[in-house]
């Protein structure tokens, strides 16, 4: 077996403490801090969910005689008896919804997996039992599954949704007929989903008119807002509670289905309702990752400088709503580009709603850049790290925009003397160990600094305790640890002695956990709250304990409150009335003035079997560079997770779909493969110092969704480099390679 | 998952007296929960035979050059027997290479050779075509999602790849099968143990009610030159996409004889016996090696998503005869 070795963050500069989570003891106890742990008043009733057995279609009859039958089943709801919903808009409309589609709607089935039925009853057992005997006809048409299928139509994404034209910068066309070397070809990204440990699970119980939701959510003020108005009932009647999430990588934002169906059976029951779904649900009941196609045309000049570039942008989206996430203005900013042009464009099918996965238009699109930026490198006879040294820029090409700081060449140098990427023969099939190929590939990681307004209400006391409240998420990301950081820091007290509260929509509003804007705007906020405190002490720093029992004298008090509202520079801080309103106002990435990203590089070696193809991934090396680290123990995991996901994305994770059947068919982990401990071997990871006073109060940028971002194109580049087989449709599977 | 009846069996005869066309027998049941879970198997009864503690069902055992190996060892225990490593190595490969370690620590050898197919449309009811599961409805993997699927012992009806790694060491060694059934204890060989599709896949294999797996008996255990070599989408907790369960005896560089079972290809646990004939007696080389694995998959049959097994399973089984051969006899 493998050895797992994996570097540990050294102490950096401009970094925080490498202070230990603050729920660390609960998660590796099995402390009860999940939504579906939580106590209820009451024994709750189990839901179970039925849902379609085809793509597209009506549903003709509903046959529940034998489920009413099984003892302790409480109550069927389908599309026959749906106590009335109000609609929903979706989160690219400005609602929370997942989808415009209305729970149990009707005998219309326009997805795979739609809900047809929620059975609650006394025991899980009993409900799954109903559910599996509740019988259900169809009447089954042929769904429109995917890129190429029958009955899909193209259009742009500007006819479909009015908006959405890619950046344009000069005449591309002619850039690319002047360039030496010209590299044009078509990379595709599957259909994934996030499978994330913990379910979308929903228990709902009522206190006269007050709802109560424990759900992982990623937005608790904005699931009560949306979710109020869907049920028709004042939002500050509706308390979401979401401590923890286990796992969400944006599938946990938007409202579903189930919400309001769990919701409105605890309320016809009169007592607590639990769902929990299976993993094959959860494939249908929330989003994904939808499948998309670039076609990439760059160029060069002889000296290897960057002329044109056009990128066409084609996504697959569902027929309900036209989620999409585009991305081009984005990618049209990492190099000196002379000209930019292309286009984005939707197909639609009978497809559930996709959503926002992790870095949600990078994956797909920088995906493309880089692996296009490897194969021009390669036909202009560079290497493919001083290739993209030679094309850095200080500003975004597209509008002159100054980058408020940019460190990617540096992360190049680190990775590069870390990794031994000067001892790489260029080269494909030059390298191997015995009957194993060896390849090496690198590639560019970015994302967008974005930021939100945010609130925050810190409680300080006279002995050196406080408490911070916010209504931010902890995903995984170790929020709580670095909120309370901030408030230490900030303060001169010890973090160990800081509650911290976030995920509950009675606290404060916090913006979404998406967007990777949570530590760069919640943060801001806290720190905004803690000047205040220590403005009102006469203090212009952190202060010693002596000091601050002083100052606490001479006010006559024992606590002090501050409630700060935050809103990022350059935005009208009348937004912050949004964040109450549930919405979320993002500024950041390529603006107008500033551009704002934080940057990495990732360096990958493959083995490959000369005989039997099957691709081993033994190391990898990630430099990045972020601004102010605020803890470099969570931002190591970060970084380390990002890379795995990244690695997985590439070689391992795709949904499968039965195209005629347009129906998703490794819904399980078993089939649906992410990496093991054994695919993993060693990941290293480099901070490089990097400072920025520009950007936010901290000078921090989102990590969360950074170094995921590029691996696929250091890994199909490596692969080439190995086997001399280009690979550009995700993810590499060894009948590519069997050539 | 629907109500049943659970009753543990205090000896093997009572387990088979007691089994009937409703009943199933439940061994480490990590095949057999799944299935009841997914509403895929709906049995009245469960018989669990877990903690029988017979003898002739639990332990290994040597006699002269024959292996036993008890129906209920687990996975684990089987995979950590030092001198079933150095007799066979290619039973030990294959248990290592298989499932996880949480799932080698459950499972029982009797229900290991009798998992079942990972088919997404067969372990999916609401799919409303499958031969296996539901008898003369159709096959949904002819023209839907068939990757995964069986190359070699298909039929119109069904192509279901038998997913085990352990069974094709078994069947590689000439395994007998000692079974408990309801007229008494018998013995059967192991390649018979399981029926190819035909035009009735939802008969899985040839026991009769109530048969009950005691043991597996290798009458020659020596095969020191033996391996698997397992060929999968990722690095571990994975089926395997092709496999070869190989062993060689050489007189220099000749074959005097030679096993070879196939995994990942086929329906059934699947004995290669076309490229053993050609290895036979012939001088092991790149070349023979080819023209072996070229007998091995002449009679594949191919659909829209699993052609590549024919290439794969090739590569596979060459490679695993190269390394094979490389081993210190
Ligand atoms: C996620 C996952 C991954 C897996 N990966 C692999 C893999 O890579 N390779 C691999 O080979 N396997 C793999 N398996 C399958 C696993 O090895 C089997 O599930 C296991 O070996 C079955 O043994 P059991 O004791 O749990 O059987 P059970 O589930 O108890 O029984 C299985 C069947 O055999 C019958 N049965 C059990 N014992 C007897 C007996 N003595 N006589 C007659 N009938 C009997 C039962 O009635 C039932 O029909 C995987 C399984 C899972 C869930
Ligand atoms: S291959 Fe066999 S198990 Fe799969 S759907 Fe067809 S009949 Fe069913």
């Amino acid at each position: 077996m493998a050895d797992v070795t994996n570097t540990a963050a050294p102490t950096m500069a401009n970094a925080g403490k490498p202070i230990a989570r603050y729920e660390a003891r609960q998660k590796v106890t099995g402390g009860k801090i999940y939504g579906d742990d939580l106590a209820v008043p009451g024994k709750p009733a189990h839901g179970w969910l039925v849902t379609s057995a085809i793509a597209k279609g009506t549903i003709t009859a509903i046959d529940d005689s034998a489920a009413k039958a099984v003892p302790g089943v409480l109550m069927i709801m389908t599309h026959e008896n749906r106590p009335p919903l109000q609609p929903m808009k979706t989160f690219s409309t400005g609602g929370i919804g997942l989808t415009s589609q209305e729970p149990l709607g009707g005998p219309e089935i326009a997805h795979d997996g739609q809900i047809v039925a929620l059975i609650v009853a006394e025991t899980f057992e009993a409900a799954r039992e109903a559910g599996r005997k509740l019988d259900i006809s169809y009447n089954e048409g042929r769904p429109a599954t995917t890129f190429g299928s029958p009955g899909v139509v193209r259009k742009t994404t500007k006819e479909v949704v009015g908006r959405g034209g890619g950046p344009t910068l000069g005449d591309v066309e002619a850039a690319l007929a002047g360039s030496t070397h010209v590299v044009e070809a078509e990379y595709s990204t599957p259909v994934q989903h996030h499978n994330t440990i913990e379910m979308f699970t929903t228990t709902a119980f009522w206190e006269g008119d007050r709802l109560t939701l424990h759900e992982p959510s990623q937005f608790v003020w904005g699931a009560k807002v949306g979710l109020a108005k869907q049920l028709g009932i004042d939002p500050d009647n509706v308390h979401y509670v979401s401590p923890f999430v286990g796992g969400a990588f944006g599938a946990k934002a938007a409202i579903g289905h189930r919400t309001p169906l769990v919701a409105l059976a605890a309320k016809q029951l009169g007592r607590p309702v639990k769902l929990v779904p299976t993993r094959d649900q959860c494939f249908t009941i929330a989003g994904y990752r939808q499948e998309t196609k670039s076609k990439v045309r760059l160029g060069c000049d002889a000296e290897g400088r960057l002329t044109g570039y056009s990128h066409e942008l084609d996504e697959f989206t569902s027929l309900l709503d036209p989620y999409h996430n585009g991305g081009l203005e984005n990618s049209a900013a990492m190099y000196a580009f002379k000209a930019v042009g292309g286009d984005m464009f939707l197909s639609r099918g009978d497809r559930n709603v996709p959503v926002f996965m992790r870095s949600p238009p990078e994956v797909p699109v920088i995906y493309a850049l880089e692996s296009a930026m490897n194969e021009l490198a390669e036909k202009a006879g560079m290497d493919p790290v001083a290739f993209r040294k030679l094309n850095d820029t200080r500003v975004n090409p597209v509008n002159g925009a100054p980058y408020t700081s940019r460190s990617l060449n540096e992360c190049f140098d680190e990775a590069a003397a870390s990794f031994g990427w000067s001892r790489r023969t260029p080269a494909p099939r030059s390298m191997r160990d015995g009957d194993w190929l060896i390849g090496w590939g690198c590639s560019m990681a970015t994302y967008p600094t974005s930021m939100t307004p945010a609130t925050a209400r810190v409680t300080l006391n006279a002995n050196g305790g406080a408490k911070v409240e916010v209504a931010a998420h902890d995903v995984g990301t170790g929020a709580y640890t670095i909120i309370g950081q901030t408030v230490g820091e900030r303060l001169g007290i010890d973090p160990r002695r800081i509650i911290v509260q976030c995920g509950d929509s009675d606290l404060p509003p916090g913006p979404v956990s998406g967007g990777s804007v949570t530590t760069a705007s919640v943060t801001s906020a806290v720190a905004k709250a803690c000047d205040q405190l220590l403005a009102k002490m006469s203090a212009s720093g952190p202060m010693s304990d002596e000091d601050r029992r002083a100052a606490f004298d001479r006010i006559g008090s024992n606590a002090l409150i501050e409630y700060a509202e935050w809103t990022p520079a350059g935005m009208d801080p009348k937004q912050a009335k949004t964040l109450y309103e549930g919405g979320v106002p993002f500024a950041g990435g390529a603006g107008e003035d500033r551009t704002m990203f934080a940057f990495g590089a990732e360096m990958v070696e493959v083995r490959i079997n000369e005989r039997t193809r099957e691709i081993r991934v033994p190391r990898m090396t990630g430099a990045f560079a972020a601004g102010h680290i605020m803890n470099p123990r969570t931002a190591h995991s970060q970084y380390l997770g990002g890379m795995i996901w990244g690695m997985g994305s590439a070689l391992l994770e795709a949904t499968e779909m039965d195209r005629l059947r347009g129906r998703y068919v490794n819904d399980n982990i078993a089939e649906y493969l992410v990496a093991t401990n054994a695919d993993i071997p060693q990941v290293d990871i480099i901070m490089v110092p990097e400072q920025d006073d520009e950007i936010n109060v901290l000078g921090v940028k989102g990590i969360g969704e950074l170094a995921n971002v590029g691996t696929a194109a250091a890994i199909t580049d490596a692969v080439y480099h190995a086997t001399g087989v280009r690979i550009r449709d995700l993810p590499v599977r060894i009948e590519q390679l069997l050539v | 998952m629907r109500p049943f009846q659970y009753e543990r069996a205090a000896s093997p005869a009572r387990a088979v007296s007691s089994a009937d066309a409703g009943s199933k027998y439940h061994a480490g049941g990590t095949t057999l929960i799944d299935l009841m879970k997914l509403d895929v198997w709906r049995p009245e009864r469960l018989i669990d035979i877990s903690a029988l503690k017979e003898p002739r069902m639990t332990r290994i055992e040597r006699n002269g050059k024959a292996l036993r190996i008890g129906s209920m060892v687990t996975m684990a225990a089987l995979a950590g027997d030092e001198g079933v490593r150095r007799s066979c190595p290619v039973l030990t490969d294959s248990l290592w290479l298989a499932a996880s370690a949480q799932l080698r620590n459950m499972a029982r050898l009797g229900g290991n050779v009798l998992q079942m197919t990972r088919c997404s449309y067969y372990r999916d009811t609401s799919y409303d075509q499958c031969n296996k599961r539901a008898p003369g409805s159709g096959c949904a993997a002819l023209d839907g999602s068939n990757r995964h699927h069986a190359i070699l012992g298909t039929s119109d009806a069904c192509i279901a790849t038998y997913p085990g790694d352990w069974a094709q060491a078994l069947i590689a060694l000439d395994a007998v099968v000692e079974i408990l059934g309801k007229d008494g204890p018998k013995s059967v060989p192991f390649a018979t143990l399981h029926r190819q599709p035909g035009n009735r896949p939802d008969v899985e294999t040839t026991l009769a009610a109530g048969d009950l797996i005691t043991a597996f008996v290798i009458p020659d255990a020596d095969w020191a030159r033996s391996k698997y070599l397992k060929i999968r989408d990722r690095e571990s907790y994975a089926f395997a996409l092709t496999s070869a369960a190989v062993a060689l005896r050489m007189d220099g560089d000749a074959v005097s004889d030679v096993r070879i079972g196939l995994g990942g290809v086929a329906t059934v646990p699947w004995r290669a016996t076309a490229a053993e004939a050609v290895l036979k007696n012939a001088a092991l080389s790149e070349d023979t090696a080819q023209q072996a694995a070229e007998a091995a998959f002449a009679g594949a049959n191919t659909l829209e998503h699993n052609a590549y097994k024919v290439e794969l399973g090739k590569r596979t089984l060459v490679r695993a005869l190269m390394d094979t051969a490389g081993m210190e006899a």
